[in-house]
């Protein structure tokens, strides 16, 4: 290699992203040039600077943004996807079914039912979205894993009535899964049979989370 | 008698559980519609994905930080723990944060025209002005400062970069070497 290399050769070599026989002619040319040495030394240390580099927290808290725009802020009205309750969803099923044998109205009804359908799929908070029965099933049942591990290692740390309380309530809503899963496999369709075991999960997940800070607030 | 714990008491960082298994447990409550789950995610990744905002773009990064938490609620139905939340709410940010560099950028040139200097002078200051390392990335040119937070900061490859911006991976290489030349004057 006659002079210098070109400087992006040097940033090349420091990722290691040059072939063998460039990294070698760029090593022998190191060898020699103590300006080379030098900047490549530099382009080191910017590396390593941006990798210390620390987060900093906004200015001011945007929680309370978020919260209101995700239909969570105290005193403020909850959206359509978080105030539909299940009957108000059979209801609204039925009158879309109603209409739409009814001839006029269905364009209209089916619009504002397609419209509910998006809505309630778009984001959480619908109480027909599973939170198990779609992406998140997995996470559910890993989540569910680490606390059900967290507390058989820490069980120790509760007093018995505390295992005692949450393993009755456990057993009560395993119990309750049981049962909701056996009805499912014979009407996979209903609505409420799925509405009731996205709840009775969460509720098994909001135990097990509840115990899990009882353990660690007793440690 | 079990202590009774309400809904936005939070596993705390002295938890046993790992910070991806809280995350699970948070996603699979906030996906149902638990806005205290949510806002304990919130408060976790904030930090992180406010700094990735204010340095890829320099500006906006409230309203955009708040715009990515409210696509992450939105979207949390599709997370899959595949990776860990954290990974996930971080891939996100970075498409949310390209969607506004791609409108800023109609307005705006985004990559440095000359080819990496050898030499180049600090990061749109004057001469002699001290300025410390955070500040002086602000300065690059965004393309340049993107290529290196994504890469240098946030560990991307090359060709994932390429991908992401829609230019060569070459193109990619040779902003990230300009933006570390300009940036050796101002490690301190």
């Amino acid at each position: 290699m006659t002079g210098h290399p070109p400087s992006l050769r040097l940033s090349e070599y420091l990722d290691g992203d040059l072939p063998p026989l460039a990294r070698r002619e760029v090593e022998r040319h190191l060898d020699t040039c103590a300006e080379c040495a030098a900047t490549l030394a530099e382009l080191g240390r910017v590396v390593a600077r941006a990798q210390a580099l620390e987060d900093r927290p906004p200015r001011s808290d945007l929680w309370p943004e978020v919260a209101a725009a995700i239909g969570a802020a105290p005193g403020r009205p909850r959206g359509l996807r978080v105030s539909l309750t299940v009957p108000q969803l059979l209801a609204a099923g039925i009158a879309l079914a109603l209409v739409s044998a009814g001839g006029a109205w269905f364009a209209t009804a089916r619009s504002a039912g397609a419209r509910a359908a998006t809505a309630l799929q778009a984001a959480p908070g619908g109480p027909v979205r599973s939170a198990v029965s779609s992406g998140a099933e997995r996470g559910y049942d890993r989540a569910v894993a680490a606390l059900e591990r967290m507390l058989a290692e820490h069980r120790d740390r509760l007093d018995r009535t505390t295992v005692r309380v949450v393993e009755e309530k456990l057993r009560l809503i395993d119990r309750a899964l049981f049962e909701a899963g056996r009805a499912l496999a014979a009407d996979p369709a209903n609505p409420y049979l799925h509405q009731h075991l996205t709840e009775t999960r969460l509720r098994k997940l909001q135990l097990l989370r509840r115990a899990a800070e009882l353990a660690r607030a007793a440690s | 008698m079990p202590t009774t714990l309400t809904r936005t008491e939070t596993l705390g960082p002295t938890s046993d559980l790992s910070q991806p298994d809280t995350d699970l447990v948070d996603v699979a409550l906030a996906a149902s519609g638990d806005a205290h789950a949510f806002e304990r995610l919130y408060r976790r990744h904030v930090n992180r994905i406010h700094t990735l905002v204010r340095r890829m773009l320099g500006e906006d990064a409230d309203d955009v930080t708040q715009e990515i938490m409210v696509r992450a609620w939105q979207k949390l139905g599709s997370f899959r723990g595949e990776s860990a939340f954290g990974t996930w709410l971080h891939r996100l940010a970075v498409n949310q944060i390209l969607n506004h560099r791609s409108a800023r950028g109609r307005r705006r040139r985004l990559f440095a025209e000359k080819p990496p200097a050898d030499e180049p002078g600090a990061p749109g200051a004057a001469p002699g002005v001290a300025m410390d390392f955070e500040t002086a990335l602000l300065r690059l040119p965004a393309g340049a400062r993107q290529i290196f937070v994504l890469h240098d900061v946030e560990g991307y490859r090359h060709e994932e970069i390429a991908g992401l911006l829609g230019i060569s991976a070459g193109t990619s290489k040779s902003q990230l070497h300009y933006a570390r030349m300009a940036l050796r004057r101002h490690l301190g």
